[in-house]
């Protein structure tokens, strides 16, 4: 197949491994990847702080940037990019009085999938031990990111994934299903009840006694990692991409783009 | 300025007099922000446990009945889908319903806003009164007369209005404003609620302890002799059927059953979007009703009344219909959908925010998520300094809610729309506010590939910041707002597009992977 991939913007600029990583994976199914150089943002940002008018021309760009790449499918490493471009970008389009552009949108977010849905949806992958030769002798728990769990409705997939990876302890996060408080810029806007709700969080995966929190959202894992690392709680945070790509031949390398400062055991570039 | 939340402006919710910041003290609008409000409500310990203690036990017993229904999800369409058919035929209803309410000898009346609605509450017990007779009123618990500020009224005009819906007695004994819509004194644990009693209850035994058996005892001795003293009953309506003019109240504890049963006069002041068009849409409501409210398959007590019934329950039935700004959200055609509610609560139960800040943060009575979409449709929006201006940012748009509302309620798609509304209606300021520098500033970089690349080269800078720790912990307003409580990464020496850059040069394509695929 091929397949683009949507880096994010968070991802892109902050987190490279992550991207890097989705790169890997699909790559190392034999899959022909192409990185639309012109691509930026999905515009989720602009969208869920009230500015429409300004998220147009992001969606607008996305768009365009993606269709003419001519690609089977698009992949992201976030569920809340995937879940803008799926239930907001043709609303946004409409909204600014452009019904091509939202039937354009509506028609590229149904080859959009985020990463744990396009490999087991998609690419049929079972057994990522077997599959992707995905190695990560770690306990980990994994944090549902709200937007993979209730937009896109992942479900399993991603622990389904995570279980199937060898040598990994994968143990359960109490309190899973609550959000981490991160909610983009309500981090900021909100920053008191942000906190509280973090530091749940924080609490649960400290009860799990995982050294690694994963979760399929870079930005969530900012948030998390974030408090983490100021806490010095002795937990990193890994992407769900950076683990699967993990493999045995893979050196622990640089610490994989966790927030936290702590250990320094790498995944795969 | 105020924010054009809909097409005809029928009505503005009033309350009485004007609050700080020149707004209306009103009973759906608070004087600080949420944000600011939900500070000192986060660092409140006492708070957070009680409210965390008794959300999780609501939540745990609602997802149990909820599970055991195969047909949830049914239900729950039919819900959404008569109460759009509602909304569609709101007139034409309301017209039935007045019909049916009047030939059963009921009389209807029609409240365009607080005010009027207190006029004529307050008129109504007036003329019920015999000189003599205490001036008082027993009530049943209702959120269309906290809406508008009733028991206020009333007191001003020397009419005493008492709560008998036990969480709410303990509100208006403890001099408190409600936090939740269906368990008003949930931020009170039975430690604060037997000193409340013991203080404020003249019949509270000397020796009350916290035990939950001996407050209920407690407040049912106080209470039975007002149920049998009062000649005025004030309530509100869960549900009012058109096709039979019938209302209905559901409740637990069965004092708005003797409330709604012994005085010879009820009164029931009821927002116009509790309308149901047929007796038998009652089958679907009472199912998602109790189960997502209190976690009960069937709630312990549900009365149905219709118009007057001689020699049997009050004999004079008096029903005003309130719209306190509905009908301006009804305009709207997407805002309607939070005329949907049936004021279950389940959406507060399972809100994080809600469980962290509590309902007082919120400034309505209207609270948790559905209050943050409700509360400014119902009052419009004055300005950015406008407390409610900030109820739709008071979400992490986890959708918690939405999977939780039995009539599908899309919150979080709700609370995006405002949000757009309220940059909207601040877009002819002078001087723009700092969000919108950075997000027209943000539009313009991120809808250009060269822009974005360029801007991202300026990061390189948060490396420096970073220093040898690799890691920023202190920025300046407003981003110290992040950096307060949580530290950011270091920048990498390389974003993935010079990444991208540095191996594959301008293609976008990667070389076609060798080996075959596994
Ligand atoms: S919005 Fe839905 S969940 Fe919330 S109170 Fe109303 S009906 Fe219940």
């Amino acid at each position: 197949m091929r397949i683009a991939l949507l880096a994010t913007c968070l991802a892109d600029a902050m987190f490279p491994d992550v991207a890097a990583a989705t790169v890997t994976l699909l790559q190392r199914l034999g899959h022909q990847v192409v990185f639309p150089q012109a691509q930026t943002c999905c515009g989720q940002m602009h969208v869920n702080t009230g500015y429409f008018a300004e998220a147009l021309p992001i969606v607008r760009h996305h768009v365009q940037t993606f269709e003419a790449a001519g690609v089977d499918a698009i992949v992201a490493p976030s569920g809340s990019c995937v879940g803008s471009v799926r239930h907001q970008h043709a609303m946004i389009a409409r909204k600014g009085g452009d019904d091509g552009l939202a039937a354009a949108a509506t028609d590229l977010s149904a080859r959009t999938y985020e990463l744990s849905e396009l490999l087991v949806d998609v690419l049929g992958i079972t057994d990522s031990a077997a599959q992707l030769g995905s190695y990560f002798p770690h306990r980990v728990t994994y944090h549902p990111t709200c937007h993979s769990l209730r937009m896109l409705r992942v479900g399993e997939k991603p622990l389904q994934l995570l279980s199937t990876v060898q040598g990994i302890d994968l143990v359960e996060l109490p309190g899973a299903d609550q959000c981490c408080g991160f909610g983009g810029t309500f981090a900021l806007k909100n920053p008191d009840v942000s906190t509280a709700m973090l530091a749940d969080k924080m609490a649960g995966i400290i009860a799990s006694r995982a050294e690694v929190c994963s979760a399929g959202d870079s930005s969530c894992l900012m948030h998390i990692g974030g408090g983490l690392s100021r806490m010095r709680v002795g937990v990193r945070t890994v992407h769900l991409a950076e683990i699967l790509a993990a493999t045995k031949e893979s050196a622990p390398a640089a610490n994989p783009a966790s927030t936290t400062a702590t250990g320094n055991v790498g995944a795969a570039r | 300025m105020t924010t054009f939340l809909g097409i005809p402006r029928r009505s503005r919710p009033s309350g009485h007099g004007m609050g700080h910041n020149g707004l209306p003290d009103s009973p759906l609008r608070g004087h600080t922000s949420f944000p600011d409000a939900a500070r000192s409500a986060v660092g409140n310990t006492q708070l957070r446990r009680n409210l965390g203690n008794a959300t999780a036990t609501i939540r745990a017993k609602r997802a149990a009945v909820v599970g055991e229904l195969d047909d949830w999800e049914a239900l729950r369409d039919a819900g959404s889908a008569v109460k759009q058919q509602v909304m569609a035929r709101l007139p034409e209803l309301l017209e039935q319903l007045e019909a049916q309410v009047t030939a059963r000898g009921g009389v209807v009346h029609w409240a365009a806003d607080a005010d009027e609605a207190n006029r004529i509450v307050a008129g109504l017990v007036e003329n019920s009164l015999q000189p003599g007779d205490a001036r008082e009123a027993v009530k049943v618990k209702s959120m269309a007369t906290q809406e508008i500020g009733l028991n206020e009224y009333l007191e001003e005009r020397g009419i005493e209005a008492f709560e008998t819906d036990l969480a709410e007695l303990i509100v208006q004994l403890g001099g408190d404003t409600p936090s939740h819509i269906l368990v008003p004194a949930i931020h009170r644990n039975r430690s604060e609620i037997r000193e409340i009693f013991l203080r404020e209850m003249p019949d509270a035994p000397a020796d009350l302890s916290d035990e939950p058996r001996r407050l209920a005892m407690a407040a049912r001795e106080h209470l039975r002799r007002k149920f049998l003293s009062a000649k005025v009953a004030i309530s509100g309506a869960n549900f009012a059927i058109a096709e039979t003019g019938t209302l209905a109240v559901v409740e637990s504890e069965g004092n708005g059953r003797m409330c709604l049963t012994l005085p010879e006069t009820l009164i029931t002041v009821m927002g116009i979007e509790k309308l149901l068009p047929t007796f038998a849409d009652l089958e679907v409501f009472l199912q998602l009703l109790p189960r997502s409210s209190t976690g009960e398959r069937m709630n312990p007590y549900t009365s149905l009344w219709t118009g007057v019934t001689p020699g049997d329950g009050p004999q004079n039935f008096h029903l005003v219909l309130l719209d306190n700004g509905r009908t301006n959200a009804l305009a709207d055609e997407v805002g309607r959908a939070a005329l949907h509610c049936i004021r279950c609560s389940a959406c507060l139960n399972v809100c994080p925010v809600y469980e962290r800040a509590g309902g007082h943060a919120y400034g309505s009575v209207y609270p948790g998520p559905i209050g943050a979409v409700l509360t400014p449709q119902l009052t419009g929006i004055d300005g950015h300094d406008d407390p409610n201006a900030s109820l739709p940012y008071a979400s992490s748009l986890c959708g918690a809610c939405f999977d939780a509302c039995p009539v599908k309620i899309d919150i979080p798609s709700l609370l995006v729309e405002l949000r757009g509304r309220v940059v909207d209606a601040d877009r002819d300021r002078t001087i723009p506010g700092g969000w919108d520098a950075a997000m027209r500033a943000a539009s313009w970089v991120m809808s250009s590939g060269k822009r974005f690349t360029a801007a991202e080269k300026a990061m390189k800078a948060g490396r420096v910041l970073a220093g040898k720790k690799h890691k920023i912990s202190s920025l300046p307003p407003p981003l110290s707002a992040w950096t307060t409580s949580r530290d950011l990464p270091e920048p990498p020496r390389q974003t993935f597009h010079q990444r991208w850059r540095a191996e594959h040069g301008s293609s976008d394509d990667a070389p076609a992977p060798g080996g075959e695929p596994r």
